[in-house]
C-alpha cells in the first residue's frame, strides 16, 4: 500500500513540477521546479530499486547541472518579458505536436497492455548477482562488460569540459596579468642600474 | 499494484511536456535546454523502469550514459549561450540567422 502511495506522490509532483518548468514566467523559478522534478524522479527510481541512478540524479543533475543553469540564468542580464512575447502565438502548434505525441505514446501503452510484442527474454548476463547491492552489481557490470563504453563516457565528459572552457574563455585587454615567462627570464644585471644623480635633480629612468 | 505501465505513463507525460516546452518557449533558449533535460529524464525513467521490469541491469548502466550525455550537453549548451549573449546582448534564438542556415 505504501508503494502505491509513494508512486502516486512522486509521479504527481514530478509531472506538476515539469508543467511549472515550462510555464513559469521567471526562468529562475523554472530551474527550481526542475530541481524538484529531478528529486521526485529520483524517488521514482528508488521505488524500483535503482538506488545508484537515483543518487546520480540527485548528485549530477541537482548538484551540478541545475546549479549551472541557475548560475547562467542569474549571471546574464536578460529581459525575460521580451522573450515571452511569442508565447501565445506558439501555443497552437506546440499543443498540436504535444497531443499527437501523447496519443502515440498512449497507443503504445495500450497496445502493450493488450499483449506485448515478444522481443525475446533477457539472457541473464545483465542480471544482478544474488545478494549484491544495486551499486555493487552496476559496478561489476560497468567495469567488465561495458568498460569501453564507460571510458568513452569519460572522454565525452573531457571533450565537453574542454569545449566549454574554449568557448567561454576570453583574454581581457584592459587588465595587466602576471607574465610568468618574462619574470623568469629577468636577470639581475638588466633589472638594476646604478645612477649618481646630482643634488636637486631627479633620476631619469 | 504499480506495474510497468504506470512508469511508462509517467515518462510519456514527462516527454510530451518537454516537447511542448520546446515549442512554447521558442525564444528562450534556457527554457529550451531545461525542456531537453526533461525529455532525457523521461528516457531515463523508461530505461530504469524496464531494467527493473526485466531484472536486467543493462538499462541502468545505459541510464548512466544518458546522464553523462545530458551533463555534457548542458555544459556545452550553456557555454554557447554565454558567448551568444556576449556577442548579441540577448538570447532570443528565434531569429538566429547569422550563418544563413
Amino acid at each position: 500500500m505504501i508503494h502505491v502511495f509513494a508512486f502516486y506522490l512522486f509521479a504527481a509532483i514530478t509531472i506538476a513540477s515539469a508543467l511549472l518548468v515550462i510555464f513559469a514566467r521567471n526562468p529562475v523559478h523554472s530551474v527550481l521546479w526542475l530541481i524538484l522534478a529531478f528529486f521526485n524522479a529520483a524517488g521514482l527510481m528508488v521505488l524500483v530499486g535503482a538506488e545508484f541512478i537515483a543518487m546520480l540524479l540527485v548528485i549530477v543533475y541537482v548538484g551540478a547541472v541545475a546549479v549551472l543553469f541557475l548560475f547562467v540564468v542569474m549571471m546574464l542580464d536578460i529581459d525575460f518579458a521580451e522573450l515571452r512575447a511569442g508565447f501565445v502565438r506558439n501555443v497552437p502548434l506546440g499543443l498540436l505536436v504535444a497531443v499527437i505525441l501523447a496519443i502515440e505514446l498512449f497507443v503504445g501503452v495500450v497496445a502493450h497492455s493488450a499483449g506485448k510484442a515478444a522481443l525475446g527474454t533477457p539472457d541473464g548476463s545483465g542480471a544482478a548477482s544474488l545478494g549484491a547491492s544495486n551499486i555493487k552489481a552496476i559496478g561489476v557490470l560497468l567495469y567488465s562488460r561495458y568498460l569501453f563504453l564507460f571510458e568513452a563516457a569519460g572522454i565525452i565528459l573531457l571533450v565537453a569540459m574542454i569545449g566549454a572552457i574554449v568557448l567561454t574563455h576570453r583574454t581581457r585587454k584592459n587588465t595587466r596579468p602576471q607574465n610568468v615567462s618574462d619574470q623568469i627570464a629577468r636577470r639581475p644585471d638588466e633589472a638594476t642600474v646604478n645612477t649618481q644623480p646630482e643634488v636637486g635633480q631627479g633620476v631619469q629612468l | 499494484m504499480i506495474g510497468i505501465e504506470h512508469y511508462i505513463t509517467v515518462s510519456s507525460v514527462l516527454f510530451v511536456l518537454g516537447v511542448l516546452g520546446i515549442f512554447l518557449n521558442r525564444k528562450n533558449v534556457i527554457v529550451i535546454l531545461m525542456a531537453i533535460e526533461l525529455i532525457l529524464l523521461a528516457g531515463n525513467i523508461n530505461l530504469v523502469a524496464f531494467s527493473a521490469f526485466l531484472g536486467d541491469l543493462t538499462g541502468q548502466v545505459f541510464a548512466m550514459f544518458v546522464l553523462t550525455l545530458a551533463a555534457g550537453e548542458a555544459a556545452i549548451g550553456l557555454a554557447i549561450l554565454v558567448i551568444y549573449f556576449r556577442g548579441r546582448g540577448t538570447i532570443a534564438v528565434d531569429d538566429v540567422n547569422q550563418m544563413k542556415g
